[in-house]
Parts: structure tokens; sequence; C-alpha cells
């Protein structure tokens, strides 16, 4: 049944691309949250407030398992090349028109109303195409190369990101942040690529065939007639949706979101980096670690698939802390403004020192708000901003007139408290830069081990009629909820335990730990040479 | 271990449930304190949470000391 060298070359590219445009047609909505923020859900407005929460939240949590059952059943009883194609169309049809919704100051509330819409139809899409792009391809390829050829699947998802944020940055710095924030402006261009990128994907699967494993059940006349029920209905069937979740999924799903969105937004607004030294940091890691999950896909087929995923898994319980703290420890800005008191002749220079202020007077206190500082230190870059907060001396209730306290302070003020100074806009010199690469290809390679095979293993965990309902499920939960609760768990944690700024990491660390003693126990390392039943 | 898993399900709803009565907050502006987020969060981990404690029951019960090597084991 297996297709041959030429032919599964084909199946791959056609398969790959789909799903790559689906990823990067998911994603750019994400990136573009903030744009998309002001132009459809307008702070202040607490409906738009509600259905922006609903975009972010039910089109993660809820529509893409919902959309791996309706498309998985589709997929079991009509065919997989039709059901993926029908996938791709939704997606890149609600891409494109998200790209078309005039903005709410327009149309109003139906701005925010369309979009939502148009979110939950790309997260009903995404929960449907994975499934059935894996199934196809592994349905395709021969017993003893599966994981290498299901592996480049497993690159689209990662792909989909470096592509998203390729054309993003493309376009920003083609441009004024005005004219790319504007209500028809630049930041609608990667939505409208998306049409483009889609009608070519369309044309490709079109001259697809259906998978032959499934083409020959449906010759037989042995396709399942209710695949949903066979698949969580069966005991015996069931029982292995819940291992592959627990045991497989469930890590894999906090360690891809980990080392990839959590990075990029912890490198954004923890570590305080600048925007664009900040995304070309992933880009360079995502790049040079895409190969990997061809490397790990490819001895997956030697070696098994279990200890491969497991050992990625274990890796990031094991560094996420540690590598997470160096890089907070690398770009400390503290640091660099302390050097500067003890060296100050030598590297240190204030390139832009604005000495004007600002004043207001919050809760009786008079705050002065020292204008922006830009300085440099061993070639890294970064924003300094102080404010002072003058307590005023016994009898004095207000601080009026201004001008007079500040000329004044010894009669008017009781003590000067400097606030900590903030830090922002953080740009690494060169050798740190390329050590934060690093750091982020290291975490990209655990994201390799743990999801490389795993489309390989979840194909051969199910047999053929309900394959695609059975893997596409515990997929997106495992992805879709374990790991897009990263930020909110780490949020979570981060206000309840306010001294430990890598909290948020124990959320990633406890369900990979989880799944790693579960998927030890549970699972096996044997491959199943025969998917054909 | 099969317990293990049976009894960290109602733990971790325990803990949601917890934490969204301590965050949600008419005055705060993060996600953590709006409703809406744990609404959906709860209502999709509550049934993950039971498909935990099943597959506790059947870890329990040693069904996967063997696992199904073709599909016929399936049927």
């Amino acid at each position: 049944m297996a297709a041959s060298e030429k032919g599964i070359g084909k199946i791959i590219f056609s398969s790959s691309l789909g799903t790559l445009i689906e990823w990067y047609d998911f994603y750019i909505f994400g990136m573009l949250a903030k744009t998309i923020s002001v132009q459809f859900f307008p702070a202040g407005n607490s409906t738009a407030a509600l259905l922006s929460t609903l975009a972010i939240f039910a089109a993660g949590f809820l529509v893409r398992p919902f959309g791996a059952l309706v498309f998985g059943r589709l997929g079991d009883l009509v065919g997989r090349k039709y059901t993926f194609l029908l996938t791709l169309v939704l997606m890149g049809g609600s891409t494109f028109l998200i790209g078309l919704v005039p903005g709410y100051k327009s149309i109003g509330i139906a701005a925010p109303l369309l979009v939502l819409l148009l979110r939950l139809i790309q997260g009903l899409a995404l929960g449907g195409e994975y499934g059935g792009a894996a199934t196809y391809v592994a349905e395709h390829a021969p017993a003893h190369r599966r994981g290498y050829f299901t592996a480049w699947i497993q690159t689209t998802a990662t792909l989909g990101l470096f592509v998203a944020l390729g054309i993003i940055l493309l376009i920003k710095t083609n441009m004024s942040d005005a004219a790319f924030t504007a209500e028809w402006g630049g930041w609608r261009y990667p939505f409208w690529i998306s049409i483009l990128l889609v009608g070519v994907s369309i044309y490709i699967r079109l001259k697809m065939s259906e998978s032959p494993l499934y083409a020959a059940l449906k010759k037989e006349g042995t396709t399942s007639v209710n695949p949903i029920k066979e698949s969580f209905g069966h005991k015996a069937n069931f029982k292995m949706v819940l291992l592959a979740l627990f045991g497989a999924v469930m890590g894999q799903g906090v360690i891809w979101y980990t080392s990839q969105f959590y990075a990029q937004s912890f490198l954004e607004n923890v570590v305080k980096l600048e925007f664009m030294q900040n995304r070309e940091i992933l880009l360079w890691a995502i790049g040079l670690a895409t190969p990997f999950f061809l490397f790990f896909g490819w001895l997956s087929d030697k070696i098994g698939r279990k200890w491969i995923m497991l050992t990625g898994m274990l890796l990031g319980v094991i560094f996420y802390r540690p590598i997470f703290g160096e890089m907070l420890k690398d770009a400390n800005a503290k640091e660099w403004a302390t050097q500067h008191d003890k060296k100050k002749e030598l590297s240190l220079e204030r390139s832009a020192v604005k000495s004007d202020t600002s004043f207001n007077l919050k809760t009786g206190l008079l705050i002065i708000n020292h204008k922006d500082e830009d300085w440099e230190f061993d070639g890294n870059k970064f924003n300094e901003k102080k404010s002072d907060t003058l307590m005023p001396a016994e009898g004095v209730t207000m601080f009026a007139p201004i001008s007079v306290m500040i000329d004044s302070t010894q009669f008017f003020v009781k003590e000067v408290t400097d606030v900590k100074p903030v830090y922002s806009n953080i740009q690494l010199n060169n050798s740190l830069k390329w050590k934060f690469i690093f750091l982020v290809w290291v975490m990209i390679i655990f994201v390799t081990m743990a999801y490389g095979p795993i489309a390989a293993f979840l194909v051969e965990l199910f047999p053929t009629k309900i394959r695609y309902t059975s893997m596409s499920l515990p997929y997106h939960i495992g992805n879709g909820v374990f790991g897009g609760l990263v930020p909110f768990i780490a949020t979570l944690l981060a206000t309840t335990f306010t001294t430990d700024p890598l909290v948020g990491l124990w959320y990633p660390i406890g369900v990979a730990a989880l799944c790693f003693v579960i998927g030890a126990l549970y699972l096996t390392n044997k491959k199943d040479k025969d998917v054909n039943d | 271990m099969g317990l293990v898993w049976i009894l960290l399900a109602p733990v971790i709803i325990f803990f949601l449930v917890k934490s969204a009565v301590h965050n949600i907050s008419s005055g705060g502006t993060k996600d953590i304190n709006q409703p809406v987020p744990w609404i959906i969060i709860i209502t999709i981990f509550t049934p993950i949470a039971i498909g935990l404690m099943i597959f506790g029951w059947y870890a329990f019960k040693g069904e996967y000391d063997k696992l199904p090597e073709s599909s016929e084991e399936l049927n």
C-alpha cells in the first residue's frame, strides 16, 4: 500500500503545505492580537472586552477539540482527502475575511462579533486539519519510514510560526508604525496574503488521491458507521485515547507551547527585550532547530517513539528553570546601570539624556516622572525610566503650587523616595544575542523530540476506520487545552507567588513530569508495523 | 499508581474552583480576574479530570499491563 519514493514526496509536500498554511493563519491572529484588539475590541467597552476574551479562550480551548470531533468524524466517514480540503477552505476563507472586516470605529459592535465568529471558524478548522494530514501521510508511508515521513507534518506547526513571524516582521520593517496600525493598515496584509497561499494549496490538494488504506476500507464497505461512538464508546479504544492524552500528548503540548510561545512572551514581558530583537532570536532558533523534527522522526523509526518523546519532556522538566533563569540573569539592565556608577568613564554612555520632567499628584503624593533615558553598556542598549515620590512634610497637606514646591523642597518635603527604575527595550550585544538564540534553540530541540515522532505514534495507536477521530481529539486537548493554558496559569501563579519571576514555569514542568511518569509506566516502545488494519 | 491518578482528578478540579473564586474580581484587569475564562476552563477541564479518573481506574485494574498489538483487539 505504501507509495513510491517520488509519490510520497508529492504527498508529503501537498499535505504539509496546507497544514503549514493553516498554522500560519491561526498564529497571525495571536501575533497581531494587540493591533486587532485596538481595531475590533476597544478598551472601555465591556461587550467588546467579553467578545475579545471569548475569541482568545473559546477558539483554542473549546472549538479546537470540537473541530477535532466534527472533522475527525467526517474524515472517517467520507474520507481524508475531502475533509482536510474542507478545513483548508474554511481556515483560509475565515482568515482572509478577518482582514476585510472594517474596524469598530466604522461598524461598531458588528466588528468584534464578526471577528469572533471568524476566529471560531479558524479554531474549528484547525481542529480538523492536523489529524487528517498526519493520517493521510502515515497511511501512504512504508512502515519502516513512517516516523520520518510524518515528521514532515510535524515541522509545519513550527514553520507556520516561522512564516507568520517573518511576514509580519517584513511588513512592519517596511512601513511606519502609524501606517501599520491604521484601520486599513499593514496589519491586514498577512490576512490577505493567506488567500494566495490557500489558493495554491487547494489547487495542489485537489490533485491528490484518497488514502489507499481508507479507499480499501471504503471498497470493502468496512468503514465506520459511527466513528465517535466507536472511538469513545468502546472501552478498548477509549482506553487508548486516554493513554494517548495523559501519557504523551499532554506533556508534548506544554513543552511545545513553553519552548516557543512562552519563551517569546517571557523575553518580551519579563526580560524586556526589544520587539524586533526578540522576534529575531526566535526566528533563528526555529530555523536552526526545525531539521531536528525530521531527525527525531527518522530516529524513532530505528529505536522506537516512546523514549524519544519522553526524553524531550524530561529535558524540559529538568532544564526549563535553569534556562529561563539564565536569560533573566544575563539581560540584567539593573546590573548594567549599577556598573555605570563603578566605572563611569569606561563604556557606559548616556546617549539621550532628557532632563524634562512631568508631574502628577497621586494619593496625596507628588510623583516626578523623569523622562526616559537610553543607555548603552558593553554594547547592550536599554531604556531606563525613573520616578521620584516626594513625601509631604508634617503639616503640609497639598503640593501646590508645584513649581514653588520643586524650588523649595526643603520646606515642604519630608523625604524623597527614589522609586525603583523600570528598564525596557533591551537590545543585547551580539554575543549575548547568540547565547539567547542558543538557549531558545535548546528549548525547541526539546519540542522536536517530544513532537517529531508523535504523529507516527498516534497513527499506530488506532485502527484505520476510526483513526482520524481517535487521534485528533487527544491531540487538540493536549496542545490546545494543556499547551494553550500555559500563559493563563503562568499569570495565575505569578499573581499568587510574587517573589519568584520563574514561578509560571511550574505549570508546564508539573504537567510534563506527570506525563513522563504516566508515559514511562504505561506506553510501549513497540512500533506497529501494520497500520492497514 | 492507578489510585494516584484517581485522586489527582478531584484535587485538580478543587484547586481550579478555589483559584477561580479567589481571583475573580470586578476590579481586576487581567484574564484571571474575569469570570468567562474560568467558566470555559472549568467546563473543559471537568471532563478531562473525569477522564483522568477513568484512566486511573483502568490502570488500577491492570488494563494497561498488556497493550493491544492489533486493531482486532480494539474491536
